[in-house]
């Protein structure tokens, strides 16, 4: 017998260290940077003594701490957790849509999460910062609201929930949703920068209050998205092979669907929406590291972290002291990162 | 009960189109069935059925269990089924392929143990696929991918094994091929084989048994000899051949028009 070689596709121990080095190395570089300039190793030991209270002695002033307290490490906290969030789940909705196209806002999570924040807006109930805001929950549940229309439309247009059905129910909700939302915008011109501002995408947090607030959620999804992503990989061959080969196809849809789309919806509200994120992260693991998901699953999850936080730090610095809106940086950078990404891959 | 798979009454129907109906069919261990037919005799969609790709009436049982009864995955453990076109999926290794067979033996959550690679890699070696182990399954040839398919219809380890077409995008060397490893698969008693076939001297030169189908339901059933026949062909192929007997196998003949000689060719799909 041939020996073999080969062994089954799976996480290699030292993409994990590589992994962890990327987002820690980012998460180092979005605290070491900012519009006010701080002395660099006290920042460092400022925030070990965060973790570790008492145990280190800085030279910074009480309010130099607060600002990397209080400012900068709960906004690259956030980074991470919202990158991410829409990592895993742009990740999970390519694998089951069998999709290359498939992002986490392909249901209609955008155009609800976008109607829902601008009604919001419109009736100023609130501004979108701090624990479970009007702007908040409203995105939330206008985008939970738009994946399960989008659900019951497919299944009334298609008993069996196929894939493309469900992705055209999609398209449909969130035209309509959009329609609604515009109308709503253009009635109201008064709120428009604040609807822009926040639809663009914005990692503005004041204090801990939306960290902690997604983390629970962001932490429970996540795992059940990566205990899933072997699911993914038996949905690769098709609904018919997968019967049977004894997946319950429409189950476990419906799972993956609604957990990533709960992810998704849960950074929506914090965030806003940050555009491309959960496209090309998950095709550029796919590039690099191969098609099977229980690689691109937990490896977009770390890079989707490390990215967004690197650009909310070109977000808030290019432009000192004005902030550009992170979905413009994410798009900017990330598209001709893409394309070097898809060339050179292609040519190995 | 003694059958393996035990058909009764099957028919399925698709927007009131009726594909095939009543359809009852019993194999035991050990023996392969053939079932051939012209083109939109339900040959495929009877293989669906029985192995819950699409949705039936009646009833199927294997190894005497009903199979509506079951779970997804225990009903995995009983069928495995090797589609006509496969949905090859893009840059999974030839060794994941394999592995996706042990689905039916894997909780939901849980990744192939050792076990089941241990399967899959004894699998592999069985099938001479041990070298493309690490190979992507979209760079196979039509034979490799045909044994890569079949692999992973062995690793869900169920007593019946249907293949659809398992020979129709193959030259005659690999078809060959296919049908002797299928040939040895049977012959170690564990299960049974049901294929689709259209070329009806293979059919009859493998098979135990053959049922041909016509118009969505069984017309005839029996060895080749009793099958075979060119009154049968006739009347349900609508084709003009002529049958000889070489050395026990079957051997089914176009007529030409001018009826000058024929040579012994291969049935026209």
């Amino acid at each position: 017998m041939t020996t073999v070689t080969t062994r089954p596709a799976g996480i290699r121990p030292w993409w994990i260290i590589g992994a962890a080095g990327f987002v820690i190395l980012a998460s180092i570089a979005g605290l070491l940077i900012g519009p006010i300039s701080l002395n660099r190793g006290q920042i460092i030991l400022d925030v070990l003594d965060a973790i570790l209270p008492g145990s280190i002695d800085t030279t910074l002033t009480e309010q130099q701490s607060v600002i990397i307290r209080n400012i900068r490490l709960p906004r690259v906290v956030l980074a991470l957790l919202v990158g991410a969030s829409l990592g895993t789940s742009g990740a999970s909705y390519q694998g089951v849509f069998r999709n290359p196209l498939a992002d986490p806002f392909l249901l209609g999570v955008a155009a609800g999460g976008g109607l829902g924040a601008t009604i919001a807006f419109v009736f100023q109930l609130g501004d979108g910062r701090g624990v479970l805001d009007p702007v908040q929950i409203l995105a939330f549940a206008g985008a939970m609201l738009a994946v399960g229309l989008t659900w019951v439309m497919g299944v009334l247009g298609d008993r069996t929930n196929s894939a493309t059905t469900l992705i055209l129910a999609g398209v449909a909700v969130a035209s309509f949703l959009t329609a609604i939302q515009t109308f709503l915008q253009q009635q109201n011109s008064n709120e428009i920068r604040r609807v822009f501002a926040w639809v663009l995408g914005g990692l503005n947090t004041s204090g801990w209050s939306e960290v902690l607030q997604l983390l629970p959620v962001a932490v429970i999804c996540i795992i059940v998205l990566w205990l899933s992503s072997r699911t993914l990989d038996v949905l690769s061959v098709g609904d018919e092979e997968a019967t049977a080969l004894g997946m319950s196809v429409g189950r476990a849809r419906a799972i993956i669907v609604t957990v990533a789309s709960l992810l998704t919806a849960a950074a929506v509200a914090v965030s806003g929406l940050i555009a491309f994120v959960g496209l090309i992260v998950p095709h550029t693991i796919r590039l690099i590291f191969g098609s099977s998901f229980k690689v691109i699953v937990p490896l977009s999850t770390a890079a989707g972290a490390g990215f967004l936080v690197l650009c909310d730090l070109l977000a808030r610095t290019l432009l000192t002291p004005a902030e550009l809106p992170i979905g413009v940086v994410t798009a900017f950078f990330g598209a001709p990162f893409f394309v070097v990404i898809l060339r050179t891959a292609r040519l190995r | 009960m003694s059958a393996l798979l035990d058909v009764r009454g099957v028919g399925v129907s698709v927007k009131s189109t009726t594909l095939i109906s009543n359809v009852d069919l019993q194999v035991e261990r050990g023996q392969w069935l053939s079932i051939i037919g012209p083109n939109g005799a339900g040959k495929s969609t009877l293989l669906r059925a029985i192995a819950s790709a699409m949705s039936s009436t009646g009833d199927v049982h294997v190894d005497g269990v009903s199979l509506s009864t079951l779970k997804a995955n225990e009903r995995a453990a009983l069928v495995s089924w090797v589609p006509q076109s496969p949905t090859v999926p893009g840059g999974m290794h030839v060794l994941d392929y394999v592995l996706l067979g042990r689905t039916p033996h894997l909780h939901p959550l849980a990744s192939p143990q050792k076990r089941d690679v241990e399967i899959a890699e004894e699998i592999l070696d069985d099938l001479d696929l041990t070298q493309f182990a690490g190979r992507t399954v979209e760079t196979l040839s039509g034979g490799e991918r045909q044994r890569a398919v079949i692999g992973r219809a062995l690793a869900q380890q169920a007593p019946l094994l249907l293949l659809d077409e398992p020979t129709s995008a193959l030259d005659l060397g690999h078809q060959q091929e296919v049908l002797s490893l299928l040939d040895r698969l049977r012959a170690s008693g564990e299960r049974a084989i049901v294929t689709t076939m259209h070329d009806l001297t293979l059919a009859g030169a493998f098979a135990d048994e053959l049922v041909m189908m016509s118009k969505g339901q069984i017309a005839e059933r029996g060895t080749a000899h009793e099958v075979l026949t060119e009154a049968n062909i006739a009347e349900h192929y609508g084709a003009n051949v002529r049958v000889e007997n070489s050395g026990g196998t079957v051997l089914v003949v176009p007529r030409l028009e001018n009826s000058s000689p024929a040579t012994p060719s291969e049935e026209q799909p």
